[in-house]
């Protein structure tokens, strides 16, 4: 080997086979990153590029000038009401999964194992079918004359049949039967995770069942059913295919009017503001119901 | 006969802060059974993974018969391992998992049969080459892990704590069938072990670990007789460590003149290395050194009794009185005389020299 | 029964009878619609009612000989099959890299692979038909494989991943140091002890694609229309009972994937495996 000045030697040679042993490093990351390239340039060509794109647009006016008019006119009372009834439906809906998703968590949580395996596919079972499917099946159910309507009358309960689709009613029902899964789901396996041995403790304490459940159970299960809604809600919010169906176009959620914007009238300035305007609302949904949970989880845990 | 002669030159690996392999150098002979020893986190698997291939030190050289090995895959050094899970594949058969390496080699269909059985019957699994290696026993598992190891007649054979998820009888057992297998192949070994028992019955060296660094290299013998520093001392046998006061040109403890076989070296804090196995309980010789102790406890263990004693300086230790000695059972309370003698007595510092 | 003790807070099976009660009809509600389609196909009549007043296999023969209903069904069938074979490749590829911890870009990357999961698929569907009207991708099998393959990748490497996370390194370290190349070893060591998250994986991107509706409805028209665009512009236009009998054999197929995939499982954990 000849001798080099010190200062021409890469910062590590000085130690033995450095270098050598740097790079071959690097060609290993090297190669384990190209596995996933194929799969990022698809994601990068079906949704980062265009995404970022529509987003670019959306700051420039019909004639490709830089603008706020897209974003004005987000604040016409027609975006403003959809905006506003997305919030409400997706807020009631997730409200309506916590009321009927959680007593059904908890009872799973508390069975045997074994049990609560064959009773998840109840759950399950939804979870996989398809959703054009249900909510086909809530439009023969619900519809004017259709079984529940049928039922009913002959039950002698009503006598007209009752509006319960192609409006907000419909919309909700179809909703929470897609959504409750999606809130059942983690927050069972959260549950199980639950040590019953605090139960027994609490129960050793002198706690009643109700102190029990309200004093250890609860608080120990907040996060589970904090990060459970989180998820709900978010789906909501950008849910297209039940509320176009079951709404009737009564309905005017967020996600149906981009569509519009862009099936109806091709405006896609329009409709590239209403998705980052979206995409803008939900991550700070998320981060606010993330710090809410921690709070709340701690503050049951003191109380 | 393979030669594989290993030359491990400035090794060093950091896991960020933690410093894996602290510039090792070491040389092992062709032939040789080298035991790494040490505790976890000694970096004792880390230097058989850079061997293996399976971990990439961030700087120095391994040489394998003169060639450079550091940067070679895996797959290209040729040697065969025994991981401490054994790592059989589960969707083969005994016959399919020590065939496996000779697949890979394009050996034809009639010599695999040959040589896979030849391996077998090395380690006694010839009669089970058609199971599913789920259903074998821990004690099978391994000797099929180790046929699988040496079928393709590698130059270097590693173990990383083979025996360590055996039961204490079989691994005993299988301590012993491992040397003699070793005698037999005279393949080079590096074994990775925590135990020291293992180590001092199987290796013709062993080199101690500790913190990513060698702190001793020597014979079973040497390491056990003549430790280096208080680590070795203590991670050998069951050893208490006492402290020695300087007194003139020797040492003393417990205000008794030490009688040492072996000048101990200058530094001021020694110790001196106490196993109970050494004390005898009967002083032949006035030359040997005396130790005295009260007896706290006595304790019936079946095959002996444990006695703890405190010896002066608040310090305890706890020896053994078996059936065959010839004199009493002592009582809590009585003071007993010991007597370590100067070849067994040994002084170490806190760090090697 | 009812006196019997049925938690460890010494609940009675009695005192909460009303959460049995409660539990069951949330269930009833979870799965009544999944399942009631399936006999109101067999109506005869126009109306779907329940139950229906005489039966037939009118609307099954109604979708048998629509040559446009069949049409639809076989792009779906097209599509989601090599949606499958793609989605599991790059997918079990990408899990794999981010296994072997490439580099600190690792949670960037896994991130962006499963964003097509999270965002609304009203994003993905604008965005598909915004670019691949510049590529002359829509109305293309190809732009429908390329869309729904992206929605399937993040199903895929959850499944993959989770196998990877429970497989045990030393195998594929043993195979190298036995000799096998990096790809060998993954084909002869890896592939075989994670095949059946890899399969669940496959069953998950199959039906993904194949039950998808959103993207599909602005990237597909005409001969390439998927079976469910044509679904939904027909439950949306009139109430066709022909969807009904589709809708049952949807539901039929969801339960075939469901239990082949518990059946998977099961075999899998039976030969040792996991």
């Amino acid at each position: 080997m000849t001798t080099v000045a010190a200062d021409l030697l890469p910062p590590n040679a000085g130690v033995l086979n450095a270098g050598l042993l740097g790079g071959d490093e690097r060609r290993q990351r090297l190669a384990m990153f190209g596995l996933s390239v194929p799969a990022l340039v698809l994601v990068a060509l079906v949704l980062l590029v265009p995404f970022s794109w529509l987003a670019w647009l959306s700051f420039f006016d019909a004639s490709g000038a830089l603008s706020g008019e897209n974003y004005a006119r987000l604040l016409r009372p027609a975006y403003v009401n959809s905006f506003l009834s997305t919030l409400q439906v997706s807020a009631a809906v997730t409200a309506i999964c916590i009321l009927l998703g959680y007593p059904v968590a908890y009872l799973l949580s508390q069975l045997p194992q074994r049990v609560a395996q064959v009773l998840l596919v109840f759950i399950i079972l939804p979870f996989w079918t398809s959703v054009l499917v249900r909510t086909y099946a809530w439009l023969v159910l619900l519809q004017r004359e259709g079984v529940i309507n049928t039922w009913l009358k002959q039950l002698g309960l009503i006598s007209e049949s009752l509006p319960l689709v192609n409006n907000l009613t419909g919309t909700i029902i179809g909703m929470v039967h897609v959504m409750l899964p999606f809130l059942i789901l983690p927050l069972y396996s959260s549950m199980r995770a639950i040590d019953p041995v605090y139960l027994r403790a609490a129960a050793n304490c002198g706690a009643s069942p109700a102190q029990s459940f309200r004093q250890v159970f609860l608080p120990l299960s907040a996060p589970g059913l904090g990060a459970g809604a989180a998820l709900t809600f978010v789906l909501c919010l950008g849910f297209y295919l039940t509320p176009a169906l079951l709404g009737g176009g009564r309905v005017a959620m967020w996600s149906t009017q981009i569509a519009d914007a862009v099936s109806k009238f091709a405006n896609w300035g329009a409709a590239s503001a209403l998705s980052v305007a979206l995409l803008v609302v939900t991550g700070i949904i998320l981060w606010a119901m993330k710090w809410a949970v921690r709070r709340l989880g701690s503050s049951l845990g003191e109380g | 006969m393979t030669s594989g002669a290993v030359s491990i030159r400035n090794v060093s690996k950091a896991f960020g802060a933690f410093k894996a392999l602290d510039d090792v150098s070491l040389d092992i002979e062709p032939g040789e059974f080298l035991t790494l020893l040490g505790p976890s986190g000694s970096g004792k698997t880390t230097l058989l993974n850079v061997i293996a291939g399976f971990e990439r030190p961030d700087a120095g050289s391994l040489l394998v018969d003169g060639v450079e090995f550091i940067t070679r895959p895996p797959h290209k050094r040729d040697l065969g391992m025994v991981f401490q899970n054994y790592a059989l594949f589960p969707h083969m058969d005994v016959f399919n998992n020590v065939a496996y390496p000779l697949k890979l080699r394009r050996v034809s269909s009639s010599s695999i049969r040959e040589r896979v059985r030849q391996a077998l019957d090395v380690v006694q699994m010839a009669h089970l080459s058609a199971r599913r290696v789920t259903e074998l026993s821990g004690g099978q598992k391994q000797r099929v892990a180790l046929a699988r190891a040496i079928v393709f007649e590698p130059k270097l054979l590693l173990m990383d704590e083979p025996l360590s998820a055996l039961d204490k009888n079989l691994r005993e057992h299988m301590q012993i069938e491992l040397k003699r297998l070793h005698d037999r192949l005279g393949m080079t070994t590096v074994y990775v072990t925590h135990d020291q028992q293992e180590a001092l019955t199987m290796s013709d060296r062993v080199a101690v670990l500790r913190s990513g660094k060698i702190v001793q290299l020597d014979t079973p013998k040497t390491i056990y007789d003549r430790p280096n520093c208080r680590f070795v001392a203590s991670f050998m046998g069951e050893t208490r460590m006492l402290p020695v006061r300087k007194a003139g040109n020797g040492y003393e403890f417990a205000g008794r003149q030490l009688k040492l076989a072996q000048p101990p070296s200058a530094g001021a804090e020694q110790w001196l290395v106490v196993r109970p196995e050494r004390l005898g309980w009967h002083g032949h010789d006035e030359r040997d050194n005396r130790i005295e102790g009260l007896v706290v406890d006595v304790v019936y263990r079946g095959d002996s009794h444990s006695i703890a004693l405190k010896l002066p300086g608040d310090h305890e230790i706890s020896i053994r009185h078996t059936p065959v000695q010839d004199h009493p059972l002592p009582e809590p309370g009585q003071t007993l005389t010991l007597w370590l003698t100067p070849q067994a007595s040994v002084l170490v510092e806190e760090t090697g020299a | 029964m009812a006196g019997r003790v049925a938690s460890s807070t010494q609940i009675t099976h009695g005192q909460r009878l009303w959460l049995y009660v409660l539990v069951a009809l949330v269930m009833a509600f979870l799965v009544i619609p999944c399942l009631i389609i399936i006999p109101l196909s067999f109506s005869d009549s126009q109306y779907l009612e329940f139950p229906p007043r005489g039966w037939s296999l009118r609307w099954y023969e109604a979708f048998f000989t629509s040559d446009e209903w069949l049409r639809s069904a076989v792009v779906s069938l097209k599509v989601a099959s090599s949606t499958t074979v793609l989605a599991t490749v790059l997918g079990t590829l990408a899990s794999y890299g981010l296994h072997k911890k490439a580099g600190g870009l690792d949670p960037v990357v896994r991130g962006a692979l499963m964003l097509p999961m999270m965002v609304p698929l009203i994003f993905v569907a604008i965005g598909a038909f915004f670019v691949y009207s510049r590529l002359g991708l829509n109305n293309t099998l190809t732009g429908l494989v390329l869309a729904h393959t992206t929605l399937a990748i993040p199903f895929v490497m959850i499944a993959v991943s989770n196998g990877l996370a429970s497989f045990d390194v030393n195998l594929e370290r043993a195979a190298r140091s036995l000799g096998a190349s990096p790809v060998r070893a993954f084909l002869t060591v890896t592939l075989p002890q994670i095949r059946i998250s890899v399969i669940s994986g496959m069953l998950f991107a199959f039906i993904t694609s194949f039950d998808e509706v959103v993207v599909s409805l602005f990237i597909s028209s005409g001969a390439t229309s998927t079976l469910t665009k044509r679904m939904f512009a027909n439950i949306r236009d009139q109430v066709d009972p022909t969807v009904a009998a589709i809708s049952s054999m949807l539901v039929v197929l969801s339960i075939i994937v469901l239990v082949a995939a518990q059946f998977v499982r099961r075999d899998g954990g039976a030969t040792g495996d996991r």
